[in-house]
Protein backbone atom coordinates (compact mmCIF):
# COMPACT_ATOMS: atom_id res chain seq x y z
CA UNK A 1 0.00 0.00 0.00
CA UNK A 2 1.24 3.55 -0.89
CA UNK A 3 0.38 7.18 -0.52
CA UNK A 4 1.56 10.39 -1.91
CA UNK A 5 0.97 14.25 -2.34
CA UNK A 6 1.61 17.39 -0.90
CA UNK A 7 2.38 18.17 2.26
CA UNK A 8 0.28 20.09 4.92
CA UNK A 9 2.56 20.95 7.95
CA UNK A 10 1.46 21.68 11.51
CA UNK A 11 3.03 22.08 14.98
CA UNK A 12 3.10 20.25 17.92
CA UNK A 13 0.20 19.12 20.33
CA UNK A 14 -2.62 19.69 17.22
CA UNK A 15 -5.57 18.76 19.24
CA UNK A 16 -8.68 16.93 18.43
CA UNK A 17 -10.85 20.07 18.73
CA UNK A 18 -9.14 22.30 16.03
CA UNK A 19 -9.07 18.82 14.02
CA UNK A 20 -13.16 18.88 14.41
CA UNK A 21 -14.55 21.72 16.35
CA UNK A 22 -16.95 20.01 18.82
CA UNK A 23 -19.66 22.66 17.50
CA UNK A 24 -19.80 20.27 14.56
CA UNK A 25 -20.31 17.21 16.73
CA UNK A 26 -24.02 17.44 16.06
CA UNK A 27 -23.92 14.75 13.25
CA UNK A 28 -22.43 11.84 12.87
CA UNK A 29 -22.06 12.29 9.26
CA UNK A 30 -18.65 11.89 8.17
CA UNK A 31 -19.19 13.92 5.09
CA UNK A 32 -20.58 17.01 6.56
CA UNK A 33 -18.31 16.78 9.46
CA UNK A 34 -15.23 16.75 6.90
CA UNK A 35 -15.89 20.23 5.79
CA UNK A 36 -14.76 22.36 8.96
CA UNK A 37 -11.80 19.27 8.68
CA UNK A 38 -8.57 21.16 10.79
CA UNK A 39 -11.03 24.48 10.16
CA UNK A 40 -9.86 26.46 13.47
CA UNK A 41 -6.18 26.18 12.69
CA UNK A 42 -5.77 25.90 8.73
CA UNK A 43 -8.84 27.18 7.46
CA UNK A 44 -7.80 26.54 3.91
CA UNK A 45 -7.13 23.19 4.23
CA UNK A 46 -10.18 21.21 3.15
CA UNK A 47 -10.49 23.42 -0.20
CA UNK A 48 -7.04 22.70 -1.27
CA UNK A 49 -6.39 19.10 0.30
CA UNK A 50 -5.98 16.51 -2.39
CA UNK A 51 -6.93 12.17 -2.38
CA UNK A 52 -3.32 11.21 -1.38
CA UNK A 53 -1.81 14.40 0.40
CA UNK A 54 0.24 13.88 3.30
CA UNK A 55 -0.15 16.21 7.07
CA UNK A 56 2.76 16.45 8.63
CA UNK A 57 3.39 17.05 12.28
CA UNK A 58 4.89 17.25 15.35
CA UNK A 59 4.77 15.89 19.17
CA UNK A 60 1.52 14.04 20.25
CA UNK A 61 -0.54 15.06 17.26
CA UNK A 62 -4.62 14.39 17.75
CA UNK A 63 -4.71 15.03 21.80
CA UNK A 64 -7.52 15.87 23.56
CA UNK A 65 -11.07 14.57 23.13
CA UNK A 66 -11.63 10.75 22.34
CA UNK A 67 -13.88 11.63 19.53
CA UNK A 68 -13.01 9.21 16.64
CA UNK A 69 -14.32 12.18 14.18
CA UNK A 70 -11.26 13.51 13.99
CA UNK A 71 -9.39 10.88 12.88
CA UNK A 72 -12.53 10.49 10.36
CA UNK A 73 -12.62 13.98 8.85
CA UNK A 74 -9.01 13.35 8.10
CA UNK A 75 -9.54 10.23 5.99
CA UNK A 76 -12.84 11.24 4.32
CA UNK A 77 -10.38 14.79 3.58
CA UNK A 78 -8.81 12.60 1.40
CA UNK A 79 -5.48 12.79 2.88
CA UNK A 80 -3.90 9.68 2.72
CA UNK A 81 -1.59 9.47 5.92
CA UNK A 82 -0.51 11.00 8.84
CA UNK A 83 3.14 11.81 9.71
CA UNK A 84 4.11 12.94 13.48
CA UNK A 85 6.98 12.76 16.21
CA UNK A 86 4.38 11.11 18.27
CA UNK A 87 0.73 10.34 18.85
CA UNK A 88 -2.26 10.68 21.25
CA UNK A 89 -2.79 7.22 22.43
CA UNK A 90 -6.82 7.23 22.00
CA UNK A 91 -6.38 9.33 18.33
CA UNK A 92 -3.50 6.45 17.87
CA UNK A 93 -5.94 3.66 18.57
CA UNK A 94 -9.00 5.29 16.32
CA UNK A 95 -7.16 5.74 13.48
CA UNK A 96 -6.16 2.12 13.23
CA UNK A 97 -9.68 0.93 14.21
CA UNK A 98 -11.04 3.64 11.39
CA UNK A 99 -8.20 2.45 8.57
CA UNK A 100 -6.58 6.17 8.70
CA UNK A 101 -3.10 4.82 7.99
CA UNK A 102 -0.42 7.00 10.75
CA UNK A 103 3.50 6.87 10.91
CA UNK A 104 5.70 7.77 14.02
CA UNK A 105 8.79 9.17 12.58
CA UNK A 106 10.19 12.17 14.35
CA UNK A 107 13.45 13.28 12.09
CA UNK A 108 10.35 12.96 8.78
CA UNK A 109 8.36 15.05 10.54
CA UNK A 110 11.44 17.74 11.68
CA UNK A 111 13.06 17.61 8.30
CA UNK A 112 10.10 17.55 5.63
CA UNK A 113 8.46 20.95 4.70
CA UNK A 114 5.34 22.10 4.01
CA UNK A 115 3.92 21.91 0.23
CA UNK A 116 6.81 18.81 -0.24
CA UNK A 117 6.08 16.09 -2.46
CA UNK A 118 6.43 13.32 -0.26
CA UNK A 119 5.20 9.24 -0.81
CA UNK A 120 5.08 6.84 1.82
CA UNK A 121 5.06 3.01 1.42
CA UNK A 122 3.77 1.45 4.22
CA UNK A 123 4.88 -2.25 3.42
CA UNK A 124 8.10 -0.60 4.44
CA UNK A 125 7.94 2.18 6.40
CA UNK A 126 9.84 4.22 3.97
CA UNK A 127 9.02 7.88 3.55
CA UNK A 128 10.32 9.77 0.26
CA UNK A 129 10.44 13.51 0.07
CA UNK A 130 11.46 14.08 -3.72
CA UNK A 131 11.09 17.75 -3.06
CA UNK A 132 14.11 17.79 -0.94
CA UNK A 133 15.25 14.04 -2.36
CA UNK A 134 15.46 12.72 1.01
CA UNK A 135 14.43 8.97 2.59
CA UNK A 136 13.51 7.95 5.80
CA UNK A 137 12.01 4.59 7.80
CA UNK A 138 9.37 4.81 10.41
CA UNK A 139 8.73 2.52 13.02
CA UNK A 140 6.24 -0.38 11.48
CA UNK A 141 3.40 -1.16 13.23
CA UNK A 142 3.47 -4.48 15.79
CA UNK A 143 1.71 -7.73 13.75
CA UNK A 144 -1.02 -7.11 16.37
CA UNK A 145 -2.09 -3.88 14.69
CA UNK A 146 -0.85 -4.45 10.92
CA UNK A 147 -3.48 -7.54 11.20
CA UNK A 148 -6.26 -4.94 12.34
CA UNK A 149 -5.07 -2.84 9.49
CA UNK A 150 -5.02 -5.67 7.07
CA UNK A 151 -8.63 -6.70 7.76
CA UNK A 152 -9.54 -3.45 7.30
CA UNK A 153 -10.41 -1.55 11.07
CA UNK A 154 -10.86 -3.27 13.84
CA UNK A 155 -14.78 -4.37 13.55
CA UNK A 156 -13.62 -6.48 10.51
CA UNK A 157 -10.83 -8.22 12.43
CA UNK A 158 -13.17 -9.26 15.01
CA UNK A 159 -15.50 -11.26 12.46
CA UNK A 160 -12.61 -14.05 12.22
CA UNK B 1 9.81 -7.55 38.85
CA UNK B 2 6.14 -7.00 40.81
CA UNK B 3 3.39 -5.34 38.76
CA UNK B 4 2.03 -1.72 38.81
CA UNK B 5 -2.10 -1.33 40.21
CA UNK B 6 -2.99 -0.60 36.88
CA UNK B 7 -1.23 -4.29 35.80
CA UNK B 8 -2.29 -5.93 38.23
CA UNK B 9 -5.88 -5.31 37.40
CA UNK B 10 -5.40 -5.71 33.65
CA UNK B 11 -3.85 -9.33 34.64
CA UNK B 12 -6.48 -10.51 36.24
CA UNK B 13 -9.06 -9.19 33.34
CA UNK B 14 -7.08 -10.74 30.49
CA UNK B 15 -6.76 -14.06 33.34
CA UNK B 16 -3.06 -13.82 33.13
CA UNK B 17 -0.96 -14.40 36.15
CA UNK B 18 1.16 -11.52 34.87
CA UNK B 19 1.45 -9.15 32.69
CA UNK B 20 4.34 -6.89 31.69
CA UNK B 21 4.61 -3.08 29.79
CA UNK B 22 4.09 -3.18 26.65
CA UNK B 23 2.42 -6.83 26.50
CA UNK B 24 -0.33 -7.12 24.02
CA UNK B 25 -3.75 -8.56 25.72
CA UNK B 26 -7.29 -8.73 25.41
CA UNK B 27 -9.30 -7.75 28.76
CA UNK B 28 -12.67 -8.84 29.76
CA UNK B 29 -14.85 -5.59 30.33
CA UNK B 30 -16.77 -4.44 33.23
CA UNK B 31 -18.53 -1.42 31.88
CA UNK B 32 -18.57 -0.07 28.93
CA UNK B 33 -19.58 3.57 28.38
CA UNK B 34 -20.55 5.76 25.71
CA UNK B 35 -22.49 9.56 25.58
CA UNK B 36 -24.92 11.18 22.57
CA UNK B 37 -21.85 12.41 20.43
CA UNK B 38 -19.62 8.93 20.55
CA UNK B 39 -22.11 6.76 20.91
CA UNK B 40 -24.40 7.43 17.45
CA UNK B 41 -21.13 6.85 15.42
CA UNK B 42 -20.86 3.61 17.76
CA UNK B 43 -24.03 2.64 16.93
CA UNK B 44 -23.49 3.19 13.23
CA UNK B 45 -20.42 0.76 13.68
CA UNK B 46 -22.03 -1.72 15.75
CA UNK B 47 -25.07 -2.20 12.94
CA UNK B 48 -22.77 -2.34 10.03
CA UNK B 49 -20.83 -4.53 11.31
CA UNK B 50 -24.18 -6.67 11.30
CA UNK B 51 -24.01 -7.28 15.04
CA UNK B 52 -27.03 -8.60 16.80
CA UNK B 53 -26.45 -8.18 20.16
CA UNK B 54 -24.75 -6.41 23.30
CA UNK B 55 -22.91 -8.31 25.67
CA UNK B 56 -24.55 -7.43 28.30
CA UNK B 57 -27.13 -5.25 29.36
CA UNK B 58 -25.90 -4.29 32.59
CA UNK B 59 -22.48 -3.62 31.66
CA UNK B 60 -23.22 -0.98 29.04
CA UNK B 61 -24.02 2.68 30.37
CA UNK B 62 -25.13 5.55 27.96
CA UNK B 63 -25.52 9.16 29.25
CA UNK B 64 -26.76 11.97 27.13
CA UNK B 65 -24.93 14.26 28.71
CA UNK B 66 -23.25 16.66 26.35
CA UNK B 67 -25.81 18.66 24.37
CA UNK B 68 -28.68 17.92 25.85
CA UNK B 69 -31.39 18.90 26.39
CA UNK B 70 -31.21 19.04 22.83
CA UNK B 71 -29.27 22.35 21.81
CA UNK B 72 -30.58 22.10 17.95
CA UNK B 73 -32.20 19.52 15.79
CA UNK B 74 -29.27 17.55 14.70
CA UNK B 75 -28.37 16.90 18.06
CA UNK B 76 -31.70 15.95 19.22
CA UNK B 77 -31.48 13.49 16.31
CA UNK B 78 -28.42 11.87 17.97
CA UNK B 79 -29.68 11.63 21.11
CA UNK B 80 -32.81 9.76 19.75
CA UNK B 81 -30.20 7.57 17.95
CA UNK B 82 -29.12 6.46 21.39
CA UNK B 83 -32.24 6.38 23.20
CA UNK B 84 -33.78 4.18 20.54
CA UNK B 85 -30.42 1.76 20.63
CA UNK B 86 -30.59 1.80 24.27
CA UNK B 87 -34.31 0.50 24.44
CA UNK B 88 -33.89 -1.74 21.64
CA UNK B 89 -31.36 -3.47 23.71
CA UNK B 90 -32.97 -2.75 26.92
CA UNK B 91 -29.82 -1.47 28.48
CA UNK B 92 -30.01 -0.36 32.01
CA UNK B 93 -27.63 1.82 32.91
CA UNK B 94 -29.57 4.62 30.04
CA UNK B 95 -29.58 8.05 31.69
CA UNK B 96 -31.59 10.30 28.93
CA UNK B 97 -32.71 13.75 30.56
CA UNK B 98 -34.26 13.89 34.00
CA UNK B 99 -32.11 11.51 34.73
CA UNK B 100 -29.27 12.00 33.59
CA UNK B 101 -25.83 13.99 34.64
CA UNK B 102 -22.21 14.77 33.45
CA UNK B 103 -20.66 10.77 32.70
CA UNK B 104 -17.97 10.77 35.06
CA UNK B 105 -19.57 12.55 38.03
CA UNK B 106 -22.67 10.23 37.67
CA UNK B 107 -21.34 6.90 37.11
CA UNK B 108 -19.21 6.98 40.44
CA UNK B 109 -22.62 8.46 42.22
CA UNK B 110 -25.16 5.83 41.06
CA UNK B 111 -22.61 2.89 42.04
CA UNK B 112 -21.97 1.59 38.62
CA UNK B 113 -18.31 1.72 38.28
CA UNK B 114 -16.31 0.19 40.94
CA UNK B 115 -12.86 -0.50 43.23
CA UNK B 116 -11.52 -3.26 40.90
CA UNK B 117 -13.34 -2.68 37.01
CA UNK B 118 -11.42 -2.21 34.33
CA UNK B 119 -13.41 0.09 32.07
CA UNK B 120 -13.58 1.96 28.68
CA UNK B 121 -15.47 4.66 27.41
CA UNK B 122 -15.97 6.45 24.28
CA UNK B 123 -15.66 9.79 25.71
CA UNK B 124 -11.62 10.80 26.81
CA UNK B 125 -12.27 12.08 30.96
CA UNK B 126 -13.34 8.06 31.48
CA UNK B 127 -9.85 8.19 33.20
CA UNK B 128 -11.75 9.68 36.21
CA UNK B 129 -12.47 6.06 37.84
CA UNK B 130 -9.20 5.66 38.89
CA UNK B 131 -9.93 7.19 42.19
CA UNK B 132 -12.16 4.38 42.94
CA UNK B 133 -9.44 2.04 42.38
CA UNK B 134 -10.58 1.03 38.67
CA UNK B 135 -8.69 0.73 35.48
CA UNK B 136 -10.38 2.77 33.22
CA UNK B 137 -9.49 4.38 30.05
CA UNK B 138 -11.15 6.33 27.39
CA UNK B 139 -11.37 4.82 23.66
CA UNK B 140 -13.06 6.02 20.16
CA UNK B 141 -16.69 5.00 19.05
CA UNK B 142 -15.15 1.69 17.34
CA UNK B 143 -13.83 0.46 20.41
CA UNK B 144 -17.34 1.33 22.13
CA UNK B 145 -19.00 -0.52 19.45
CA UNK B 146 -16.30 -3.88 19.65
CA UNK B 147 -16.92 -3.76 23.67
CA UNK B 148 -20.31 -3.50 23.65
CA UNK B 149 -20.69 -6.72 21.24
CA UNK B 150 -17.55 -8.67 22.94
CA UNK B 151 -16.87 -7.64 26.17
CA UNK B 152 -13.43 -7.15 25.62
CA UNK B 153 -10.96 -4.82 24.37
CA UNK B 154 -7.36 -5.16 23.85
CA UNK B 155 -4.97 -3.37 25.24
CA UNK B 156 -0.99 -2.39 25.48
CA UNK B 157 0.30 -2.99 29.27
CA UNK B 158 1.08 0.49 30.00
CA UNK B 159 4.16 1.50 32.03
CA UNK B 160 3.75 3.96 35.03
CA UNK B 161 4.99 7.56 36.60
CA UNK B 162 4.48 7.08 40.54
CA UNK B 163 3.23 10.32 42.16
CA UNK B 164 4.59 9.67 45.69
CA UNK B 165 1.70 12.49 47.26
CA UNK B 166 2.50 13.94 51.39
CA UNK B 167 1.55 16.73 53.45
CA UNK B 168 -1.96 18.20 52.82
CA UNK B 169 -3.62 20.71 50.93
CA UNK B 170 -3.48 24.33 51.51
CA UNK B 171 -7.62 25.42 52.59
CA UNK B 172 -7.77 27.49 49.32
CA UNK B 173 -6.03 24.63 46.99
CA UNK B 174 -7.88 21.45 46.27
CA UNK B 175 -7.57 18.31 43.49
CA UNK B 176 -7.51 20.84 40.68
CA UNK B 177 -4.86 22.94 41.92
CA UNK B 178 -2.73 19.14 41.93
CA UNK B 179 -3.08 17.88 38.69
CA UNK B 180 -3.29 21.37 36.58
CA UNK B 181 0.27 21.72 39.06
CA UNK B 182 1.31 18.15 37.67
CA UNK B 183 0.49 18.52 34.22
CA UNK B 184 2.99 21.53 34.50
CA UNK B 185 5.54 20.02 35.60
CA UNK B 186 5.33 17.07 33.51
CA UNK B 187 3.92 18.54 30.00
CA UNK B 188 0.49 17.18 28.16
CA UNK B 189 2.18 14.53 26.86
CA UNK B 190 4.67 13.59 30.46
CA UNK B 191 2.66 10.70 30.70
CA UNK B 192 1.38 9.67 26.92
CA UNK B 193 0.57 5.93 26.79
CA UNK B 194 1.67 5.78 30.46
CA UNK B 195 -0.36 5.27 34.08
CA UNK B 196 -0.25 7.95 36.34
CA UNK B 197 -0.02 5.97 40.16
CA UNK B 198 -0.94 8.35 42.81
CA UNK B 199 -0.04 6.44 46.10
CA UNK B 200 1.47 8.06 49.30
CA UNK B 201 0.39 9.41 53.39
CA UNK B 202 -0.57 12.04 51.26
CA UNK B 203 -3.87 10.39 49.70
CA UNK B 204 -5.58 9.80 53.06
CA UNK B 205 -6.14 13.98 53.20
CA UNK B 206 -7.89 13.79 49.49
CA UNK B 207 -11.18 14.13 49.79
CA UNK B 208 -13.04 11.51 46.84
CA UNK B 209 -13.95 14.97 44.61
CA UNK B 210 -10.39 16.16 44.77
CA UNK B 211 -9.28 12.71 43.91
CA UNK B 212 -11.99 11.87 40.41
CA UNK B 213 -10.95 15.26 39.79
CA UNK B 214 -7.03 14.25 39.35
CA UNK B 215 -7.69 11.04 37.78
CA UNK B 216 -10.12 13.02 35.57
CA UNK B 217 -7.45 15.30 34.21
CA UNK B 218 -4.90 12.58 33.73
CA UNK B 219 -5.71 12.34 29.71
CA UNK B 220 -4.25 15.73 29.98
CA UNK B 221 -1.07 14.68 30.58
CA UNK B 222 -1.52 12.37 27.93
CA UNK B 223 -2.06 9.34 30.27
CA UNK B 224 -3.79 6.35 29.47
CA UNK B 225 -5.30 6.40 33.18
CA UNK B 226 -5.01 7.71 36.44
CA UNK B 227 -5.40 5.38 39.71
CA UNK B 228 -5.58 5.93 43.28
CA UNK B 229 -4.94 3.07 45.86
CA UNK B 230 -8.26 2.09 47.37
CA UNK B 231 -8.36 3.53 51.17
CA UNK B 232 -10.97 4.00 53.93
CA UNK B 233 -11.94 6.88 52.13
CA UNK B 234 -12.52 5.24 49.06
CA UNK B 235 -14.74 2.12 50.82
CA UNK B 236 -16.53 4.76 52.82
CA UNK B 237 -17.57 6.71 49.59
CA UNK B 238 -18.36 2.50 47.79
CA UNK B 239 -19.74 1.23 50.68
CA UNK B 240 -24.04 1.36 50.00
CA UNK B 241 -23.41 2.80 46.41
CA UNK B 242 -21.30 0.38 45.03
CA UNK B 243 -23.66 -2.37 42.44
CA UNK B 244 -20.95 -4.69 42.25
CA UNK B 245 -18.76 -5.82 45.23
CA UNK B 246 -15.55 -3.67 45.35
CA UNK B 247 -12.03 -5.54 44.64
CA UNK B 248 -9.07 -3.98 46.21
CA UNK B 249 -5.75 -4.17 44.24
CA UNK B 250 -2.80 -3.34 45.43
CA UNK B 251 0.60 -2.22 43.72
CA UNK B 252 3.93 -4.81 44.38
CA UNK B 253 6.45 -3.55 46.80
CA UNK B 254 8.95 -4.17 43.57
CA UNK B 255 6.70 -2.88 41.01
CA UNK B 256 8.90 -1.02 38.19
CA UNK B 257 7.94 2.29 37.53
CA UNK B 258 9.50 4.61 34.88
CA UNK B 259 9.55 7.46 37.40
CA UNK B 260 8.78 8.59 40.83
CA UNK B 261 7.62 11.88 41.19
CA UNK B 262 7.43 13.54 44.66
CA UNK B 263 4.59 15.77 46.08
CA UNK B 264 4.12 18.03 48.78
CA UNK B 265 0.63 18.60 48.72
CA UNK B 266 1.56 21.24 51.52
CA UNK B 267 3.27 23.35 49.02
CA UNK B 268 0.53 23.18 46.02
CA UNK B 269 -0.85 26.97 45.05
CA UNK B 270 -3.93 27.83 43.35
CA UNK B 271 -2.86 27.09 39.75
CA UNK B 272 -4.17 28.61 36.46
CA UNK B 273 -3.43 27.10 33.23
CA UNK B 274 -3.18 29.88 30.58
CA UNK B 275 -4.08 29.79 27.09
CA UNK B 276 -3.58 27.30 24.92
CA UNK B 277 -2.94 24.61 26.65
CA UNK B 278 -2.85 22.91 30.15
CA UNK B 279 0.86 22.93 30.81
CA UNK B 280 0.92 26.57 30.64
CA UNK B 281 0.56 26.37 34.66
CA UNK B 282 0.98 30.00 36.22
CA UNK B 283 -0.02 30.57 40.01
CA UNK B 284 -3.36 32.24 40.26
CA UNK B 285 -1.22 35.00 42.41
CA UNK B 286 0.91 36.08 39.35
CA UNK B 287 -2.47 36.50 37.27
CA UNK B 288 -4.21 39.37 38.66
CA UNK B 289 -4.45 41.47 36.08
CA UNK B 290 -5.94 39.05 33.54
CA UNK B 291 -9.70 40.41 32.91
CA UNK B 292 -12.65 38.04 32.09
CA UNK B 293 -15.70 37.97 30.48
CA UNK B 294 -16.87 34.80 31.82
CA UNK B 295 -16.95 32.20 34.74
CA UNK B 296 -17.77 28.74 34.41
CA UNK B 297 -18.07 26.46 37.60
CA UNK B 298 -19.21 23.12 36.35
CA UNK B 299 -18.28 19.97 34.17
CA UNK B 300 -16.84 16.58 34.84
CA UNK B 301 -13.34 18.64 36.40
CA UNK B 302 -15.28 20.51 38.91
CA UNK B 303 -19.75 20.26 38.83
CA UNK B 304 -19.34 17.78 41.92
CA UNK B 305 -20.81 18.46 45.71
CA UNK B 306 -17.68 19.71 46.89
CA UNK B 307 -16.95 22.34 44.11
CA UNK B 308 -20.91 23.85 44.41
CA UNK B 309 -20.06 24.25 48.49
CA UNK B 310 -16.62 25.70 47.43
CA UNK B 311 -19.00 28.28 45.30
CA UNK B 312 -21.84 29.00 47.77
CA UNK B 313 -18.58 29.56 50.29
CA UNK B 314 -17.53 32.48 48.54
CA UNK B 315 -20.27 33.58 46.80
CA UNK B 316 -23.20 33.92 49.27
CA UNK B 317 -23.95 37.04 50.18
CA UNK B 318 -21.58 38.82 47.44
CA UNK B 319 -22.42 40.00 44.01
CA UNK B 320 -20.67 38.79 40.61
CA UNK B 321 -18.75 41.81 39.36
CA UNK B 322 -20.50 43.81 36.74
CA UNK B 323 -19.55 42.64 33.21
CA UNK B 324 -18.88 39.35 34.07
CA UNK B 325 -21.16 36.16 33.46
CA UNK B 326 -20.92 33.70 35.85
CA UNK B 327 -22.50 29.80 34.89
CA UNK B 328 -22.51 27.43 37.36
CA UNK B 329 -23.31 23.78 36.10
CA UNK B 330 -24.16 21.02 38.84
CA UNK B 331 -22.73 18.09 37.17
CA UNK B 332 -26.13 15.67 38.54
CA UNK B 333 -29.37 15.47 39.35
CA UNK B 334 -28.49 14.76 42.92
CA UNK B 335 -26.43 17.58 43.01
CA UNK B 336 -28.31 20.33 41.96
CA UNK B 337 -31.28 18.96 44.15
CA UNK B 338 -28.85 19.11 47.16
CA UNK B 339 -27.42 22.72 45.94
CA UNK B 340 -31.41 23.73 46.11
CA UNK B 341 -32.05 22.03 49.14
CA UNK B 342 -28.64 23.53 51.13
CA UNK B 343 -29.77 26.88 49.78
CA UNK B 344 -27.24 27.37 47.36
CA UNK B 345 -29.55 27.57 44.26
CA UNK B 346 -30.79 30.85 45.57
CA UNK B 347 -27.42 32.09 46.80
CA UNK B 348 -26.08 31.35 43.27
CA UNK B 349 -28.85 34.15 41.94
CA UNK B 350 -28.62 36.15 44.91
CA UNK B 351 -24.83 36.96 43.53
CA UNK B 352 -25.93 37.07 39.76
CA UNK B 353 -25.16 33.72 38.25
CA UNK B 354 -27.37 31.46 36.50
CA UNK B 355 -27.32 27.82 37.48
CA UNK B 356 -28.29 25.33 34.67
CA UNK B 357 -29.39 21.80 34.71
CA UNK B 358 -26.31 19.41 33.91
CA UNK B 359 -24.78 19.26 30.57
CA UNK B 360 -21.46 19.01 29.47
CA UNK B 361 -22.03 22.34 27.26
CA UNK B 362 -19.76 25.12 27.22
CA UNK B 363 -16.85 22.89 28.50
CA UNK B 364 -16.76 21.74 25.00
CA UNK B 365 -18.03 25.03 22.97
CA UNK B 366 -21.58 23.28 22.32
CA UNK B 367 -23.63 25.20 24.54
CA UNK B 368 -25.10 27.66 27.42
CA UNK B 369 -21.65 30.12 27.41
CA UNK B 370 -20.02 29.90 24.00
CA UNK B 371 -17.48 32.96 23.85
CA UNK B 372 -17.04 35.42 21.24
CA UNK B 373 -14.38 36.73 19.71
CA UNK B 374 -11.76 38.49 21.92
CA UNK B 375 -13.66 37.17 25.01
CA UNK B 376 -12.04 35.47 27.76
CA UNK B 377 -13.12 33.22 30.78
CA UNK B 378 -12.26 31.35 33.11
CA UNK B 379 -13.21 27.46 33.48
CA UNK B 380 -13.45 25.30 36.39
CA UNK B 381 -13.57 22.97 32.83
CA UNK B 382 -10.43 20.56 31.47
CA UNK B 383 -8.95 22.54 28.40
CA UNK B 384 -8.34 25.68 27.16
CA UNK B 385 -7.40 24.53 23.51
CA UNK B 386 -8.07 27.33 20.44
CA UNK B 387 -11.72 27.62 20.28
CA UNK B 388 -12.60 24.99 22.77
CA UNK B 389 -14.83 26.97 24.34
CA UNK B 390 -16.26 29.16 21.23
CA UNK B 391 -14.80 31.78 18.92
CA UNK B 392 -10.84 30.64 17.76
CA UNK B 393 -10.38 34.02 18.88
CA UNK B 394 -11.57 33.46 22.62
CA UNK B 395 -9.49 32.49 25.56
CA UNK B 396 -9.83 29.92 28.58
CA UNK B 397 -7.97 30.03 31.62
CA UNK B 398 -8.66 26.57 34.01
CA UNK B 399 -8.63 26.57 37.51
CA UNK B 400 -10.03 25.35 40.45
CA UNK B 401 -14.09 25.96 41.48
CA UNK B 402 -11.71 28.51 43.98
CA UNK B 403 -10.22 30.61 42.24
CA UNK B 404 -12.98 30.83 39.37
CA UNK B 405 -15.89 31.84 42.18
CA UNK B 406 -13.07 34.65 43.72
CA UNK B 407 -12.57 35.75 40.33
CA UNK B 408 -16.34 36.04 39.37
CA UNK B 409 -16.48 38.89 42.45
CA UNK B 410 -13.44 40.69 40.84
CA UNK B 411 -13.46 40.46 37.22
CA UNK B 412 -9.89 39.96 37.28
CA UNK B 413 -8.12 36.22 37.56
CA UNK B 414 -8.43 35.81 41.64
CA UNK B 415 -6.38 34.10 44.43
CA UNK B 416 -9.26 32.67 47.08
CA UNK B 417 -7.74 33.77 50.63
CA UNK B 418 -9.81 31.07 52.79
CA UNK B 419 -10.82 34.24 55.42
Amino acid sequence: MKTGGKVFKYKDNVDTDVIIPARYLNTPDAKELALHCMEDIDAGFVKNVKPGDIIVAGWNFGCGSSREHAPLVIKTCGTGCVIAKSFARIFYRNAINIGLPILECPEAADEIGAGDDVSVDFDTGIITDSTTGKTYTAQPFPPFIQNIIEKGGLLASLKD
Amino acid sequence: MGMTMTQKILAAHAGLDKVSAGQLISAKLDIVLGNDITTPVAVNEFNKAGFKDIFDRDRVAIVLDHFVPNKDIKAAEQSKTCREFACSHCISHFYDVGKMGIEHALLPEQGVVTAGDCIIGADSHTCTYGALGAFSTGVGSTDMAAGMATGKAWFKVPSAIKFNLTGSLAPNCSGKDVILTVIGMIGVDGALYKSMEFTGDGVSSLSMDDRLCICNMAIEAGAKNGIFPVDDVALSYLDGRSERKPVIYEADGDAEYEKVIDIDLSEIVPTVSCPHLPENTRPASELSDIKIDQVVIGSCTNGRMEDMQTAYKILKGKKVAGGVRCIIIPATMNILRECVERGYYTAFIDAGAVVSTPTCGPCLGGYMGILASGERCIATTNRNFVGRMGHVNSEVYLASPATAAASALTGYITEWKDA
